[in-house]
């Protein structure tokens, strides 16, 4: 799909890494659910931080400090505008999605007591179970689970059957990392808001993939790591709704979230900082800004409709392969494919499609409680980028059939 | 020559046959399809080796004097690992198992495997070997 709109052979020639060569084969790669490829653009902005501008933030007088400060303030920004919040005081940074969690339960988590509930589902990653379940062991919290179907969709009216006056927090998954099913959202929050329940969505696998504005969908809380849409690794964002965080507990301590400390008293730092405790990473942050202004000079909307176009091609060929299972068919999916064969085991194929130069994932996706549902011990998965091609789609199939005949 | 020795010898002989890593993995494959059964009994949790993204079961039991493995893997890749570990290793000498380090992986191409990253058995394989070749010794 070349065309003056999407010119995919110009966007691949901007990330270098896909220029190599893998075990003798051109690189397919398809493992971008679990970290996404880097544009010059970003790299070059890590990059020109440190050859030039690094210092640390907020804290200096001089002139390599305010302008560190003055990037680092600049990429929340970018952030704020392309998440559509209202203000940069709901941008806190984290170190990614599992740590934008962790705050959440550890911070909100002090505000619950023993029954109160917390309600999540049975396609989360394990990032977004286990700091529950850290705080249900701590405090007595209880954590219900919304059912899927054999689609790997969300059942709705079985959602909506667990809210109960203790529900304190509903936490899922706006697109499911293991099956690619993108969840009605705004719907699902309309539904918590009737039962005046706050809502957590896990961003990880949404926000590289399509338009997110959290005003328009209306959640409260909204995790998500950089390194899933072209920036930095060790960096994310938990967007905060303004009058949740004004009131929330502090996590954790340290410099940068303080104005004043003595002994006897402290005074706290103003919104987003006093949730930033210590040197926040500063390049990688400013490397997200980049990525953000690399995504926005393609356009969300040109990505999200390319990587459909992608998902479909990609289907469409892998339904042709015999014995071929796709497990996620929900109506609405992102581009990923979890797949299996019952007689072939997928870390084989893993092995057989890397000698191939194919790189897909294999395993249980760190979502355990998905592939109990499906009665599989894991799958593989071949998870695509606005960058990937037919040609990468090709490729898969045919290192496909070659590790079918293989293993028959 | 050890006995050990001299079979990774062999073993390498007989890999160089292949000029190409998909003839490798057949024969590999084709190899783990022949191991002896594993009986049922042997599939236990105290058999079971962690860290392995595949299942891997090893059972060891020690006669006159030498050791003897019986293995087997939900994958094909590994169970073909499997028939070369016990090809090398299995029927020797404790003191002879422990003085080979398992050369002829790298040897034929398959250090891959022998990753940690990989968590696919075949270093927890070897590892568990040598561990009972070490008790056995020192029994």
């Amino acid at each position: 799909m070349n065309s003056p709109l999407f010119n995919i052979d110009s966007i691949r020639a901007e990330f270098p890494i896909l220029q190599q060569q893998v075990n003798g084969h051109r690189l397919a790669f398809l493992d971008n659910a679990a970290s996404s490829q880097r544009p010059d653009a970003v790299i070059d902005a890590v990059s020109d931080y440190y050859r030039n501008d690094h210092a640390n933030v907020h804290r200096g007088v001089h002139h390599l400090s305010h302008r560190a400060t003055d990037a680092y303030e600049g990429a929340r920004e970018k952030i704020r505008a392309f998440i559509n919040a209202r203000s940069i005081r709901e941008i806190v940074f984290t170190s990614g999605t599992t740590e934008s969690i962790n705050l959440l339960a550890n911070s909100l988590g002090q505000t619950m007591q023993a029954g109160d509930e917390v309600i999540v589902s049975r396609m989360e990653h394990h990032s977004n179970i286990i700091p529950w379940k850290l705080l249900a062991e701590r405090i007595g919290i209880v954590i219900k689970v919304a059912p899927i179907n054999e689609q790997g969709e969300l059942v709705l009216d079985e959602l909506a059957k667990l809210f109960s006056k203790k529900t304190k927090l509903l936490a899922i998954s706006h697109v499911s990392n293991a099956l690619g099913t993108i969840n009605p959202v705004a719907d699902i929050v309309a539904l918590a808001k009737q039962q005046d329940v706050l809502v957590l969505l896990d961003g990880a696998q949404a926000i590289p993939h399509g338009k997110v504005d959290v005003q328009a969908i209306d959640c409260d809380f909204y995790a998500f790591s950089s390194h899933k849409m072209c920036g930095p690794t060790g960096v994310g964002v938990l967007y905060a709704r303004e009058s949740l965080l004004e009131n929330m507990p502090l996590f954790m301590g340290g410099g940068e979230m303080v104005i004043a400390v003595s002994f006897e008293k402290t005074i706290y730092n103003d919104l987003p900082y006093r949730f930033e405790a210590g040197t926040p990473p500063i390049a990688q942050a400013i490397g997200l800004g980049a990525a953000i202004d690399y995504l926005e000079g393609i356009g969300m909307d040109k990505i999200a409709a390319y990587e459909h176009h992608l998902l479909e091609l990609a289907t469409t060929a892998l339904s042709d392969i015999e014995g071929l299972r796709i497990i996620g068919t929900a109506a609405k999916k992102a581009a990923v494919i979890s797949f299996v064969f019952d007689d072939i085991h997928p870390h084989d194929l893993g092995t057989v499609l890397d000698h191939q130069g194919v790189a897909i994932r294999t395993g249980h996706h760190c979502a355990n409680p998905v592939m109990d549902f499906f009665g599989v011990p894991g799958t593989a998965r071949a998870s695509l980028a606005f960058y990937n091609d037919a040609e990468d789609i090709e490729q898969l199939v045919k290192a496909l059939r070659v590790a079918v005949d293989m293993f028959r | 020559m050890s006995n050990v020795a001299q079979i990774q010898v062999e073993l390498i002989d007989e890999f160089q046959l292949f000029d190409n890593w998909l003839d490798r993995y057949q024969y590999i494959i084709d190899l783990g399809r022949q191991l002896p059964e594993f009986p049922e009994e042997y599939r236990t949790d105290e058999n079971k080796l962690h860290g392995c993204q595949s299942q891997v079961w090893l059972k060891a039991k020690s006669e006159h004097g030498l050791l003897y493995f019986d293995a087997a893997s939900d994958s094909a890749i590994v169970s073909g690992l499997i028939a070369l570990v016990m090809r090398v290793y299995s029927g020797q000498s404790a003191a002879d198992i422990l003085s080979t380090p398992p050369e002829f992986i790298r040897a034929i191409g398959l250090s891959e495997h022998l990753s940690p990253t990989r968590n696919n058995g075949l270093a927890a394989m070897i590892n568990s070997i040598r561990e009972q070749a070490q008790i056995c010794l020192t029994a």
